[in-house]
């Protein structure tokens, strides 16, 4: 498990190391993009090889698990805590748990809803583990628009969907730590909204949407918000986003969410498959 | 693309205001770090030791991985800068009221402070996000840290010895934003972008 940890902080997966690579052929040399590329790719290189967080800001911790029904949830929980803080001792993870009220920071980043796990009953007696860290900078940046909305013109339906996301990308600008990856939901409440639109994260960025509606959505997002300039780190250019990946859930008459969480460059995300004896059987991404 | 122009603290004014938007640097010497806590903690009148000499000085919006040796002294293991408009409110009084003549952080920042570095005479530079290992690189000493038990370790400040960090002017002290820039032109392609498909 500590493995898992380490290795989601200090390394990018392979899909997001390739979309990073297809972005930089889009810039031209000598721009202030084509630098920014350049930065990242020494940035993950050496992050890699000196064991180190990619980013200092290692997030928020977020375990997907699949498992069986009779798989021990409590256990589980206590488990990946201590793996948490022996984590954090290590410098893999900053201590980024901090109590809203009284500002303490333990240094365990473990406490109330820190790491977060999302548990789910699987059918095969294997146990998946995911784990995505998200930092706050494109946390903050993330969105949630209740349709119709007439600041942006935006009705109940995918043309107004496509108005609302791309009014987040403007929105963000730079900030999030673009280019990123933007992860949508159409659809649900306020609460499954964002939930969803983070699994996207789940899924590598160059899977296709199996909703042919959702694919050509995504890839109209992508093309649309690569056209607007703002370039990585916000310094102008042609790759704004490296992906835009969408679900859709339904919704009550009375409401129309669409929720987009942002995905910094440094999109770090991991997997395990757990064989029967509690031991790695191989790598998911 | 120019050599990046080398920058070494303490910085002058003079200096400060012969750089322009698009202009990359390389910083040696000592810069700060100051995020949200310590921001609106000095904001407030709060109290900064003497040997925080912030007066020509590099204010870094960064929280830092920091991890104590067995011979406990701190090691940076990685230094990225953190989102600065969220200073925006506290970020022109304390370049005024500490005379600080560089603030390196990500992301930019608003009209309030961009005022206080034409005023004032100050720069702010923006380094790549998530970049935590190449800047990280650039910290040759941990010289000191203070408010590490009140603030935690990522929100105190710490003292450190840089050699060539780089990073971009974005906003100069001649009243010149390149985020301003930059949002000006995709308002008007998102306007573009939504007509083209009614």
């Amino acid at each position: 498990m500590i493995d898992l940890i380490r290795r989601t902080s200090c390394d990018l997966p392979q899909d997001v190391r390739n979309a990073l690579l297809s972005a930089r052929s889009c810039e031209s040399n000598d721009s202030l993009a084509a630098s920014v590329f350049e930065t990242i790719h020494r940035n993950v290189d050496l992050a890699w090889s000196k064991t180190r967080p990619i980013c200092q800001d290692t997030g928020s911790i977020l375990f997907y698990i699949t498992a069986p029904a009779s798989f021990d949830r409590a256990a589980f929980k206590r488990l990946a805590g201590k793996c948490v803080t022996a984590a954090t001792a290590k410098g893999w993870l900053r201590p980024n748990s901090v109590d809203p009220i009284t500002g303490r920071n333990d240094g365990t980043n473990v406490g109330p809803g820190t790491p977060t796990f999302y548990f789910e009953d699987g059918s095969e007696p294997v146990v998946t583990i995911k784990l995505v860290l998200k930092g706050g900078g494109c946390e903050n940046v993330s969105a949630q628009y209740s349709l119709p909305d007439a600041r942006l013109g935006a009705d109940r339906n995918l043309d107004g969907c496509r108005k609302a996301v791309l009014d987040a990308v403007f929105q963000a600008q730079g900030k999030g730590c673009s280019p990123g990856v933007i992860g949508i939901c159409i659809g649900g409440d306020r609460a499954t909204g964002y939930e969803h639109s983070k699994t996207q994260f789940l899924r590598r960025l160059d899977d296709t949407n199996p909703d042919p509606t959702l694919r050509a959505f995504e890839e109209d997002i992508l093309r649309s918000a690569n056209e607007l300039g703002i370039g990585p780190m916000g310094f102008g250019g042609k790759t704004t986003l490296l992906a835009a990946k969408a679900c859709a859930l339904n919704r009550l008459p009375a409401s129309y969410f669409v929720t987009v969480s942002y995905m910094c460059w440094a999109f770090r995300r991991q997997g395990i498959v757990l064989d029967q004896t509690g031991h790695i059987a191989h790598w998911l991404y | 693309m120019n050599n990046p122009k080398p920058l070494q603290t303490p910085l002058n004014e003079e200096r400060v205001r012969e750089l322009h938007v698009g202009d990359r640097v390389v910083i040696t010497g000592v810069i700060f770090t100051a995020r949200d806590a310590v921001h609106k903690h000095l904001a407030a009148g709060g109290y900064l030791p003497p040997e925080a000499d912030l007066r020509d000085g590099v204010i870094y919006h960064c929280g830092p991985v920091a991890v104590r040796g067995d011979d406990g002294r701190w090691q940076i293991v990685a230094a990225g800068p953190t989102t600065s408009c969220r200073e925006e409110p506290y970020q022109a009084e304390i370049i005024r009221r500490f005379g600080v003549r560089a603030v390196i952080g990500k992301g930019g920042m608003g009209h309030k402070t961009l005022e206080a570095l034409r005023q004032h005479g100050c720069v702010y530079l923006h380094a790549v996000g998530g970049a935590a290992q190449v800047l990280a690189e650039c910290v040759t000493a941990v010289e000191d840290v203070w408010f590490l038990d009140e603030f935690g370790a990522p929100e105190a400040m710490w003292k450190l010895a840089v050699a060539d960090f780089p990073a971009v002017v974005t906003m100069d002290a001649n009243g010149n934003s390149f985020h301003e820039m930059i949002r000006i032109g995709s308002r008007t392609a998102i306007a573009r972008v939504l007509h083209a498909s009614e």
